[in-house]
């Protein structure tokens, strides 16, 4: 499939996975309901069809044994790409993710390595109820031996699954669930980008916001109505948390010296702490003022009518950049 | 029939030869009333749900008789372990319908008080529930009270690991609790057979070392002696029982599902027939216990049980943002203090 075509992020997604399953005979797709359903969220919506059962089925209803099904098949040859429902209910499959996919190459000295890709929708604003709307990534990031990817765009969420399938290691692919049934312009045939690069996705002379899957759009937002008000921020979409792009991100922190990092997931311990912390090892002498960031609150996410309240915005992403100590500049 | 599923009543509403006497008539037509009621209660949450005040409703309608009859076999002082399926069994228990519906309006995680009922919170991730009931009934046991545990689940979550390891803690521990599988056929869009090629659930009972039973979900009658039984025998140290109760999910998983992705209108007809409240009904008519009147007081309560839960969701409850940084720890870290103070300033802000 070549061309640019108006895609949802789920119909990226699938498209993803065909390309995928056509290019490559090992690419196997497994889960909860993505057979014959095609996914609570549609995205490997006629894949049992147009593939088989063989190829993309429905298991037993457990994530554990979704997981490790899939290391075992990854040992013996395949590339399984197997879905969670939800963020909250990949937990039964920690012990899994955890101990074996992260491990086995370093076990085993890379005699035996995982390229399998667990797709996990993830984070909130959709006013789902509690275990739906989870933002996990920091569990993820936090093991060693896992690659964590998290689209921003439809044309990414394509792009990034592809290399997700072909890297030889293991990748936990995050979905922003709130893009699923966004529209935009995709065009497969673009190149696909590197795991690893985070993408400056606006440049800004001002300030440098730094975020990643569901807030990427908050952040452009922000910046955009920053504009309005005479401030130019940019932009930067991490894409990878792991592996980390320092060049990408530092670079443009230098230039501005001031930075902001937004994210979903409480901000204790967090993904956007590590982003702190790295820009701030790296960027000292440039910085203008500390680093800050917009974060949730360190609170289980919370029931549908206070979500608003969790979710970093627009406001407060504006309010931690106003505080940049700008008097000084 | 299947080999080896209890049933009192057939589907005509006639006694099922060689079963056993049912329960008594005053016992069924309790029943009976409280089905009636349940019955109303998904449907006038599917309503809800159409005109957008509730965020959304996995409706047990079919299931009622093991809605009902999974609460009308305990005391008080019992314990019960709901899914989320199970909004109707949570009040017929005597939970406020518009409490246990606060969850799914989008309020709160849970809106009624678990330890004045005895009901946990709906659990949403799949058979982790199962170990607390079985965590709970132990306790009891330790402390020396004959408290039994009602345990809930789908026939999707058997195939969870939490399923297996609630059902060996309590076989070895000799754990009062009552099992009860809700087969209704369908995980979402996966088939039974997708789940387990075992004679039956109940079956799985064999390799825990536990009585295990299949009913006719469908038969509140079969449902009370079976579930009764298997309460009773916790009751007095027996140990638990997994119950599978035959059945069927007569609508979509949720309202956000759609069926006819996966399964045929003839399949859905055929159970919509074997309906565990027309059985009933029949059978109580044919035995004349149920009159005109015993129905029309049953249709005026169903009435104002919706009536009650309609002005319930109507009656917006403003969400306070506060209770986001509440019951996080007992004592509120030094963060928190300041997460929520920062928030109220914002609100003040905004509301100036
Ligand atoms: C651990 C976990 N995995 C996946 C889900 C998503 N999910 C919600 S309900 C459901 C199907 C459950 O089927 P079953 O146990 O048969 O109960 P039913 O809904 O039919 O009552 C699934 C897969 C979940 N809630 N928890
Ligand atoms: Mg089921």
């Amino acid at each position: 499939m070549t061309g640019a075509r108006k895609r949802t992020m789920a119909q990226a997604i699938n498209d993803a996975l065909r390309d995928a399953m056509d290019a490559d005979g090992t690419v196997v797709v497994f889960g909860e309901d993505v057979g014959p359903l095609g996914g609570v969220f549609r995205v490997t919506d006629g894949l049992t069809r147009d593939f088989g059962e063989q190829r993309c089925f429905d298991t037993p209803l457990a994530e554990s044994g979704i997981v490790g099904l899939a290391v075992g098949m990854a040992i013996n040859g395949l590339r399984p790409v197997v879905e969670m429902q939800f963020d909250a209910f990949a937990y039964p499959a920690f012990e899994q993710v955890v101990s074996h996919v992260a491990k086995f190459a370093n076990r085993t000295r890379g005699r035996v390595r995982l390229p399998l890709v667990i797709r996990i929708p993830y984070a909130g604003g959709i006013g789902g109820v509690e275990h739906h709307c989870d933002s996990s990534e920091a569990y993820y990031a936090h093991t060693p031996g896992l690659t964590v990817v998290t689209p921003a765009t439809n044309a990414d969420a394509y792009g990034l699954l592809r290399a997700a399938i072909e890297l030889p290691d293991p990748v936990v692919f995050l979905e922003p669930k709130k893009h699923y049934f966004h529209t935009e312009e995709v065009d497969s045939a673009v190149a696909v980008p590197p795991i690893g690069r985070a993408v400056v996705r606006r440049a800004g002379r001002d300030a440098t916001l730094i975020a990643y899957g569901p807030s990427v759009a908050v952040a452009l937002s922000a910046a955009e109505q920053a504009a309005t008000e005479g401030r130019d921020l940019g932009v930067v979409d991490l894409r990878s948390i792991v592996p980390f792009d320092d060049e990408t991100v530092c670079a443009e922190v230098r230039r501005t010296g001031r930075a902001v990092v937004v994210a979903e997931a409480p901000g204790f311990a967090s993904v956007a702490a590590e982003v702190v912390a790295r820009v701030t090892e790296r960027c000292f002498h440039h910085l203008e003022a500390p680093v800050r960031r917009v974060t949730g609150f360190d609170v289980p996410y919370p029931p549908p009518k206070l979500e608003k309240h969790y979710l970093p915005g627009v406001d407060r992403v504006l309010d931690a950049v106003d505080e940049l100590q700008w008097d000084a500049a | 029939m299947e080999t080896g599923t209890v049933r009192f009543i057939e589907r005509d509403g006639g006694l099922a030869p060689g079963a056993g006497a049912p329960p008594p008539t005053a016992e069924l037509l309790a029943g009976y009333r409280a089905m009636v009621l349940a019955r109303r209660l998904n449907e006038q949450a599917g309503a809800l749900v159409r005109q957008g005040r509730l965020a959304v409703y996995p409706s047990s309608r079919g299931q009622e008789a093991c809605q009902v009859a999974a609460v009308s076999v305990l005391e008080a002082r019992d314990w019960l372990f709901p899914t989320y399926r199970d909004a109707a069994a949570i009040a017929a228990r005597g939970v406020d319908p518009v409490e246990v519906l606060t969850m799914l309006r989008g309020d709160r995680h849970c809106g009624y008080d678990p330890v004045a009922h005895r009901v946990a919170p709906q659990a949403t991730p799949l058979a982790t529930q199962l170990p607390h009931a079985v965590g709970v009934g132990h306790a009891a046991r330790l402390k020396g009270e004959d408290t039994v545990v009602m345990a809930l689940c789908g026939d999707g979550a058997t195939s969870e690991g939490d399923f297996h390891e609630a059902c060996n803690f309590a076989a070895v521990f000799a754990a009062p609790v009552v099992f009860l599988v809700q087969n209704n056929k369908y995980a979402i869009s996966v088939p039974l057979a997708r789940q387990s090629v075992a004679p039956s659930l109940a079956a799985k009972a064999v390799g825990y070392g536990m009585p295990g039973v299949r009913v006719d979900g469908n038969d509140l009658a079969a449902l009370t002696v079976v579930l009764g039984e298997a309460v009773r025998r916790a009751r007095e140290g027996g140990g638990p029982t997994l119950v599978e109760a035959d059945t069927y999910r007569v609508e979509a998983h949720t309202n956000a599902d759609d069926a006819s992705r996966y399964r045929d209108d003839d399949e859905v007809a055929e159970w919509v027939r074997r309906d565990p409240l027309l059985r009933l009904r029949a059978h109580l008519l044919a035995e004349g216990a149920l009159t005109d009147a015993l129905e029309a007081e049953c249709a005026a309560a169903a009435e104002e049980l919706a009536a009650r839960v309609r002005d319930g969701m109507n009656r917006e409850r403003a969400a306070d943002p506060d209770e986001m940084f509440a019951h996080v720890y007992a004592t509120p870290t030094a963060q928190l203090v300041e997460q929520r103070a920062g928030l109220r300033a914002e609100l003040e802000l905004e509301g100036s």
